[in-house]
């Protein structure tokens, strides 16, 4: 009989796979109670790294087409399908799920990905205006990304939450921050590895597995964060991110598990553009 | 050139009727307030006092929202989105009918030139009304699902630079979408606030609709931190503006938020210098600078600075200082003694900073509160000039070498409310307006504003926009 060779589940950061630098892990199990994993327990330093990737990466993210973003979502779509059965395998373990009901999500989750790469191309037309002021101007209103955001994904469906968090927020060109739920991170890991070979740019999403309510009071308070999703915390937790976020005034929105393109603009400003007409 | 003299061309306060005493407008009606105070509000260019305005506290506020949410289930919310709409209509009308009227009133409590709220403020007030009418019954196409409901009771907070134009930046949004409104105009500059009531009632707008408090921050905090309250939408400083966010951290409460800013306005070598200079003039010096889109960082690339400095100097010798009610009148009185004192400290923290100022050679009345239009060369970006909202007609200027560095001093900034941009080159001009970090971007133009037009800020500047198809949503909950 052979032995298994098991995974060792790590973070996901500028596009490399480091433990967390405090040498920390924690121990997960499965359904039943079962231990299943040691993911690494991040730490206050390994959020401050990937928020400094994050930010490096988002200038030429945001800046590469509308039309290449989507290809790069479709692209994990792709990854992600030829992965279906690790995906499974880890919800079948992590929820308690059956085979069947496993593989729907899983196969939800990568269309949630099909859905937000065609987004990509489209949301500045559906959401940006040109507004016809009383006088000779031309005036515009464009939607553009908003930076770098934090997604607390929420629970169970665990895959589809977290994808249904991240699609939405890096169509646009914003740069991430995935804050994996505490319980369910397996999924979030693999992501990662499906992420790392999708030809996403390196930092525009960067993982981070750990304990929930130490990364709510760092995230809430880190002032080079602009945005949160915050569909995951609980409502205490959710308090308490948006008073440390009042700091530097983050946008922190909480959002029900349907994918919406509100998703996408909730995560987006408004730039107006004005010029005069004339000869 | 200073010898050009205009003959005085004062306008008359004859069409204006102030009451010496105004109550609370809750409910439809005007009332005492149970607080049993009032306070005085003064013409900032005379010191003399208008009126004595209710203060309201806690049991006035309360009362408010429950006349609020009274007005918001039985009437407002159960109307036929297109007869609400009228009612905006009818507001819009009236309000042209009585514009002069709203001027006159607008200059004498806030100070600003009668030119400005004459043919600015009130305007444009006028047509915001006149525009979110037209949206009451097409809500489904705000982009925001379709079937978008009003929060409910909105609290709405404004400041004293624009106070007729804030009012209907906040009110005509959310009458549009069904909510109804708590407001609380600036402590400084109640009375236009109070006239408008009158024009809710003459267009029969049902009770409770719109509820007028007048006060100070504790009054508005009374707003914030009502149960009560669904929605608040709050233009000012975004030292409040920040804690209004805390405050509400832990309710369900929508915020929006109008806050700061230090915009830059940069002048590229090719800019068309004599156009770039009017921009610069009335970028900051347009209301006082009291505007939070104000271009108080002057931006100007090193090779042009001599030429448009002097230009500058120039046609600042030119702008006219004084009474607010004389239509030759450029530059108004400071809205009041704590802001005047504010913008003397910063200011002087430029000299002690090792800034050079200057500034034309004026008379300021010696009643009033006055400060000249200045400018401050020599800045770097580390000055306090540079990096605070000053709120009044001091223009700081930096200098850039390349587009780049222009880019780079511009957002380097916790604010984004605006930025100006000056140069004949289109492509430059999209390129550069794609890089800023601002919610409003005049190229080849500065402070233009329109009902149609989103307005508001990135980063610290604040939450959501108001106008235009975006300003909606803030009033709107998410349909399906």
């Amino acid at each position: 009989m052979r032995i298994d060779v098991m995974k060792t589940y790590k973070l996901f950061i500028n596009g490399q796979f480091p433990r967390s630098e405090s040498g920390r892990v924690y121990e997960i199990t499965d359904s039943k109670g079962k231990f299943l994993a040691n993911p690494a327990h991040g730490s206050r330093k390994d959020l401050r790294d990937s928020v400094v990737a994050a930010r490096a990466a988002q200038p030429a993210w945001s800046k590469a087409t509308a039309y290449n973003r989507g290809q790069i979502l479709y692209r994990v779509a792709e990854i992600m399908e030829g992965r279906s059965e690790q995906f499974i395998a880890e919800l079948i373990a992590q929820e308690g799920l059956n085979p069947s009901a496993a593989k729907k999500q899983v196969e939800q989750a990568i269309d949630t990905w099909v859905w937000y790469a065609g987004w990509t191309d489209k949301i500045s037309a559906i959401s940006g205006s040109t507004n016809p002021v009383a006088g000779p101007y031309y005036n515009f209103t464009i939607p553009e990304a908003l930076g770098v955001v934090a997604v607390f994904a929420d629970g169970k469906p665990s895959l589809l939450n977290l994808v249904n968090g991240l699609a939405p927020v890096i169509a646009s060109g914003n740069s991430a921050i995935l804050l994996a739920h505490e319980k369910y991170p397996l999924s979030a890991i693999t992501l990662s590895e499906v992420l790392a070979t999708s030809d996403l740019p390196a930092g525009v999403i960067n993982i981070i597995t750990g304990k929930t309510a130490e990364l709510v009071s760092w995230t809430g308070s880190h002032m080079d964060i602009d945005g949160i999703d915050a569909s995951g915390l609980s409502s205490k937790q959710l308090r308490e991110v948006k008073e440390l976020g009042s700091e530097n005034l983050k946008r922190i929105h909480s959002f029900d598990s349907k994918r919406s393109p509100l998703r996408i603009t909730s995560f987006m400003e408004s730039k107006t553009v004005w010029h005069p007409v004339g000869i | 050139m200073n010898n050009f003299e205009y003959a005085p061309a004062p306008e008359s306060t004859a069409i204006v009727d102030i009451k010496s005493e105004y109550g609370l407008f809750i409910n439809g009606k005007f009332v005492a307030p149970k607080s049993g105070k009032r306070f005085e509000t003064i013409n900032p260019a005379t010191q003399e006092v208008l009126a004595k305005v209710a203060y309201a506290n806690e049991s006035d506020v309360n009362l408010a929202v429950s006349a609020a949410r009274n007005a918001f289930t039985k009437t407002w919310s159960k109307m036929p989105a297109a007869e609400r709409g009228k009612y905006l209509f009818r507001i819009a009308r009236i309000l042209q009918e009585r514009a002069r009227e709203f001027a006159v009133l607008e200059t004498l409590d806030n100070g600003k030139p009668i030119r400005e709220s004459r043919d600015t403020d009130i305007p444009l007030a006028a047509a915001h009304f006149f525009y979110h009418a037209g949206w009451a019954d097409k809500l489904e196409h705000a982009g925001v699902g379709n079937n978008p409901k009003p929060y409910g009771v909105a609290g709405q907070i404004i400041p004293w630079n624009f106070p007729m134009l804030m009012l209907a930046w906040k009110i005509a949004p959310a009458l549009a979408t069904g909510n109804t409104v708590v407001l609380k105009p600036a402590e400084t500059t109640p009375l236009t606030a109070l006239l408008f009531a009158e024009v809710c009632q003459q267009a029969g707008l049902p009770a409770g609709v719109v509820n007028i408090v007048t006060g100070d921050g504790t009054t508005g905090s009374f707003i914030v931190n009502h149960p009560g309250i669904d929605k608040i939408a709050f233009t000012g400083s975004t030292g409040v503006g920040k804690a209004i966010a805390k405050a509400v951290a832990g309710t369900k409460k929508s915020v929006t938020l109008e806050l700061g800013g230090k915009a830059a306005n940069i002048v590229y070598e090719d800019a068309p210098i004599d156009e770039a200079v009017e921009g610069i003039v009335n970028g900051i010096f347009f209301n006082q600078g009291h505007v939070c889109c104000a271009g108080s960082r002057l931006l100007v690339q090193e090779n042009i600075q001599d030429e448009l400095i002097e230009k500058l100097k120039r046609r600042m010798s030119l702008i006219r200082v004084g009474n607010p009610l004389d239509k030759n009148t450029d530059l108004g009185a400071i809205n009041s003694a704590s802001q005047l004192a504010r913008i003397k400290e910063i200011a002087d923290s430029g000299d002690l900073e090792g800034a050079q100022r200057w500034s034309p050679a004026c008379n300021l009345p010696t009643k009033g509160f006055w400060y000249p239009p200045t400018i401050f060369t020599g800045v770097s970006q580390s000055h306090r000039v540079a990096k605070e909202e000053i709120f009044g007609p001091v223009l700081s200027v930096l200098t850039f070498r390349t587009p780049a560095e222009a880019i780079e001093k511009a957002n380097n900034t916790q604010y984004g409310l605006s930025a100006g941009v000056w140069t004949d080159k289109g492509s430059k001009i999209l390129w550069t307006a794609q890089r800023l970090r601002a919610g409003v971007i005049w190229a080849n133009t500065f402070n233009k504003f329109d009902p149609t037009s989103p307005f508001g800020g990135y980063k610290e500047s604040g939450w959501g926009r108001e106008g235009g198809r975006d300003g909606l949503a803030g009033y709107l909950k998410a349909g399906n």
